[in-house]
């Protein structure tokens, strides 16, 4: 392989932190041992065979659990929003355990760094598309070494060799003398032993749950309302918050006249927090009444008062210029003068709200020294870190109940911890013990910034005589995402990697080839969303690409192929993706087909989409998409994750934006203005998953950067214009 | 004022105006139905009004009087058994939030109409927000749902 040292992802240099000491990168202290107490004899392999989960746990495998009656039980240390860690990740631990699929349970696990870190990120937390990647040998081990002791247990009772048993779909036996038991039998027994420090992994050929559709474990309780959502924590004597947020991004609060929100029956209190002004009530809605209420004046002093469309001029003058340098490959402008055809282009990439169907919210307790928090953590470190310190709490106390989350996007994953912080605002303004659930209307979540940041992108570059693509520049103008958070330490040489992913590291046989960064300051809050940097470096990139290679009169795909010459991998997914929308014969009438290509989070992904002309912009009919992600571990999630990425992605760059008026007010406020894809707007989709053999890599994010780009490819083909300037469909 | 949800009489003490959505969420505790947004345009709140499908996040509870109210707990017939099977045969949801306003209107559809279109499909549930992008699994669970009940 190349230099593909980027492209590895966040995974990999947040494994650099990891390694550089979490504690100076991310510029906090480990959560100590801060557990209940637990008797001696709990730890080592006891731990692992208590039924009851909620006690505290010891390494070194903190991760199973098996009942009396043989359920097993995984403990996840990945918070699960639809991206299938709870069954991904049982499915690791059941494979080596040898268990039956309908024994097998999941939950979360606590917040606990030093048992369930992230072990690309050294602290506890999701992201990056990570979950399996980071887990496929931990989990697999958990499992394997739970089966030697049962194994063990076995052997003692039945006083035979241990190397005679065999354990399958969770039933142990023993040939020779006929014996058979359930885990359950022997999980006492088993919890004497110390664990094995060595076990071996089973060879993939001998897989029997890796690599098949086994049923996901929360399906049934999310068809049916059962499943639990922090929404739905009610807990005695709770009452329900919701903030008055400022109006613009960066004013804080100057005033406040509460007499007519006081006055709103089932209102109980109102504070003023950092963060806005907090209104406490006995039910959400006296409190949304209660918040309408107010009378607030804000400080806008230190507030972003431009508009969108300013800004995004202001980006543009910048892009001028050739900022810090990301990469700089041969001799970009000593090829300007030799270029037979030139392409110049400006593309400019709208602020995006996640909106994940659950808005954001925390229930929260605190008492005394000690504080419980249920919520859709994606960062547990951090949010134990930021709950602590506003409470004056050690890290390590802060108990985090991660519940399942209506989705995520990115929106969850808070580098500030913006959530957790105001919750503990919340609970430490109000100073009694009562149980307090924070809630943020739609409205809150569209306009209260943490968007995908805003961009610009200007590139140049030409062909020769020949037709080859000498060269290629391209200037991108984007707020930071990491900076003055605890990922800040990744930002090396004024370059944000998370700006640049994508660009940097292109594929492509390019001789010549500039990326450079301007990363300006806003009081808009950016924040990771879905694909990061890969949402907007991909669309330009793929595009740009597109048009040299039209321009060279190349085809799409061979013209792609002839330049990947070094990446089998890209290559491949390339190959597949071109044979599955010949197999569904030519484009109809009126329709035109785009390609595009993009690894993200060390997977592989190729789409392609066919459209038409639509009432508003393109409509579109069908995505074909193939992915290469290693092992597939569960391909029915993975095709899934393919279908909503293709979604989520389309439904962005057709319709999103988030714009600031003239003065700074957001302009969108809920689903009427801020527009999600809807059913009659989803293409079909089929994906082929190319087989592999190399470790599993994350599916969450992969399947969402190569759909805009294809989309507007297709557009191109069909119609000649290059959209440059999304969304597609101008917002009202 | 008296309530008829999932066919047992509730005694609630709530103001007029507040919406269905929060009565059922916050003084009775049937939290399967959503919030999603407050204003009619997502579809997660989607309860049965003697078995239509109506938005709870924007009906005053004054309006519903002696109306049969069913929520997603009190589901209880063969196509909503043959929907949520569907569902879970083929793991339609992600994160699973929509899913009970999903499910819902489906289940409404399949009730007036027993063997629907990709159209009617669409038509329906055009209503129903899902920001993880389930519709391929949904508009196919649908179908095999029909296909099940017609035997």
């Amino acid at each position: 392989m190349t230099t593909d040292t980027i492209d590895t992802g966040r995974r990999e240099f947040l494994k650099h932190s990891a390694l550089a000491g979490a504690g100076l990168v991310i510029g906090m202290t480990l959560p100590g041992r801060g557990r209940a107490q637990v008797p001696e004899a709990d730890s080592g392999a006891a731990a692992f065979f208590r039924a009851d989960a909620t006690t505290a746990d010891f390494s070194p495998n903190a991760f199973v659990r098996i009942a009396p009656d043989s359920t097993v039980t995984v403990l996840i240390k990945h918070i699960e929003f639809g991206q299938g860690p709870f069954t991904g990740l049982a499915t690791l631990v059941a494979e080596e355990l040898d268990a039956d699929w309908g024994q097998m349970r999941a939950r979360s696990a606590p917040a606990d760094a030093e048992l369930y870190k992230n072990l690309a990120f050294g602290v506890q937390g999701t992201g990056g598309s990570t979950a399996m990647a980071n887990s496929y040998n931990q989990m697999r081990k958990a499992g394997a070494a739970a089966r030697a002791l049962l194994v063990r247990a076995a052997a003692d009772a039945w006083e035979v060799p241990a190397g005679e048993i065999t354990v399958s779909q969770g039933v142990i036996a023993h040939e020779g003398s006929g014996k058979t038991a359930s885990f359950g039998e022997f999980a006492e027994a088993a919890s004497e032993f110390e664990p094995p420090e060595d076990v071996t992994l089973k060879p993939a050929d001998q897989f029997r749950l890796i690599g098949t559709d086994v049923p996901k474990l929360d399906t049934s309780i999310k068809s049916n309302g059962q499943a639990q959502f922090t929404l739905d924590v009610m807990r005695d004597d709770m009452l329900t918050v919701v903030v008055a947020h400022p109006p613009k991004f960066g004013a804080t609060v100057a005033a406040v006249d509460d007499a007519a929100a006081r006055k709103v029956p089932g209102v109980e209190d109102v504070q003023t927090i950092p963060s806005g002004v907090a209104v406490y009530a006995r039910d959400t809605w006296a409190a949304m009444q209660g918040r309408k209420a107010l009378k607030i004046d804000w400080d806008e002093a230190g507030a972003e008062m431009r508009s969108t469309e300013q800004i995004t001029a202001d980006f543009e003058t910048l892009s001028e210029k050739v900022g810090n340098i990301a990469t700089d490959r041969g001799d970009v402008a000593g090829a300007q003068p030799g270029l037979a055809k030139r392409l110049d282009a400006v593309y400019r990439f709208p602020y995006l709200a996640h909106a994940p169907m659950e808005t954001l919210d925390c229930v929260i307790q605190a008492q005394g020294d000690s504080v419980e928090a249920w919520f859709g953590s994606q960062i547990q470190t951090l949010d134990q870190q930021a709950i602590g310190e506003v409470l004056g709490i050690e890290p390590g106390k802060v108990v985090i109940h991660t519940m399942y989350a209506g989705g995520s996007f990115g929106r969850r994953a808070t580098q500030a911890s913006h959530l957790a912080r105001e919750a503990a605002e919340v609970a430490k303004v109000h100073g009694q013990s009562r149980p307090l659930k924070l809630v943020w209307s739609r409205e809150d979540d569209i306009q209260g910034g943490w968007y995908r940041p805003l961009n610009v992108h200007r590139l140049s570059g030409g062909i020769d005589d020949d037709g080859n693509i000498v060269a290629w520049d391209q200037t991108i103008v984007g707020q930071s995402i990491m900076a003055g958070s605890a990922f800040a330490g990744q930002i090396k040489d004024g370059i944000d990697p998370t700006s640049v992913e994508g660009a940097l590291n292109l594929p492509y046989r390019l001789p010549n080839l500039r990326v450079s960064l301007h990363s300006p300051e806003s009081p808009v809050p950016v924040l990771w969303w879905r694909s990061v940097g890969h949402t907007h470096t991909a669309y330009s990139t793929e595009t740009f690409l597109d048009e040299l290679l039209e321009m060279a009169g190349k085809d799409p795909i061979d013209g792609r192929l002839e330049l990947l010459d070094e990446h089998p991998r890209h290559a491949g997914v390339l190959r597949e993706v071109a044979k599955l929308a010949e197999a569904a014969g030519p484009a109809p009438e009126g329709r035109a087909r785009g390609v595009a290509l993009h690894k993200s989070f060390s997977s592989y992904v190729a789409e392609i989409a066919e459209v038409s002309r639509g009432d508003e912009g393109p409509r579109v009919h069908r995505v074909w998409c193939a992915v290469d992600c290693g092992v597939a571990v569960n391909p029915n999630v993975i095709r899934a994750q393919m279908e909503g990425g293709i979604g989520y992605g389309l439904g962005a760059i057709m319709f999103d934006a988030i714009t600031l008026e003239e003065g700074g007010r957001v302009r969108q406020s809920n689903f009427d203005g801020y527009r999600s894809l809807r059913i009659h707007e989803m293409p079909e989709v089929e994906v082929s998953i190319v087989k592999s053999a190399e470790d599993p890599t994350g599916v969450g994010e992969p399947g969402t950067p190569p759909i805009g780009p294809a989309v507007a490819n297709a557009w191109r083909r069909l119609t000649g214009e290059s959209v440059r300037d999304l969304p597609f469909v101008k917002p009202a | 004022m008296k309530l008829n949800i999932n066919g047992t009489a509730h005694d609630v003490d709530a103001p007029e105006d507040m919406p269905l959505l929060w009565v059922l969420r916050d003084r009775l505790g049937l939290t399967g139905t959503k919030f999603g947004c407050g204003v009619a345009q997502c579809g997660a709140c989607t309860v049965h009004v003697d078995g239509q499908p109506k938005r709870s996040c924007v009906t005053p509870v004054k309006f519903v009087g002696n109306s049969k109210i069913t929520t997603i707990e009190g589901l209880d017939s063969p196509q909503a058994k043959a929907i949520q099977d569907a569902w879970c045969d083929i793991d339609v949801p992600q994160c699973g939030f929509c899913q009970s306003g999903q499910v819902m209107t489906a289940t409404s559809l399949l009730t007036e109409k027993s063997d629907p279109t990709d159209d009617d499909i669409d038509g329906a549930l055009a209503g129903n927000i899902c920001r993880c992008a389930t519709y391929v699994r949904i508009r196919q669970a649908v179908h095999d749902a029909a296909d099940k009940l017609a035997g």
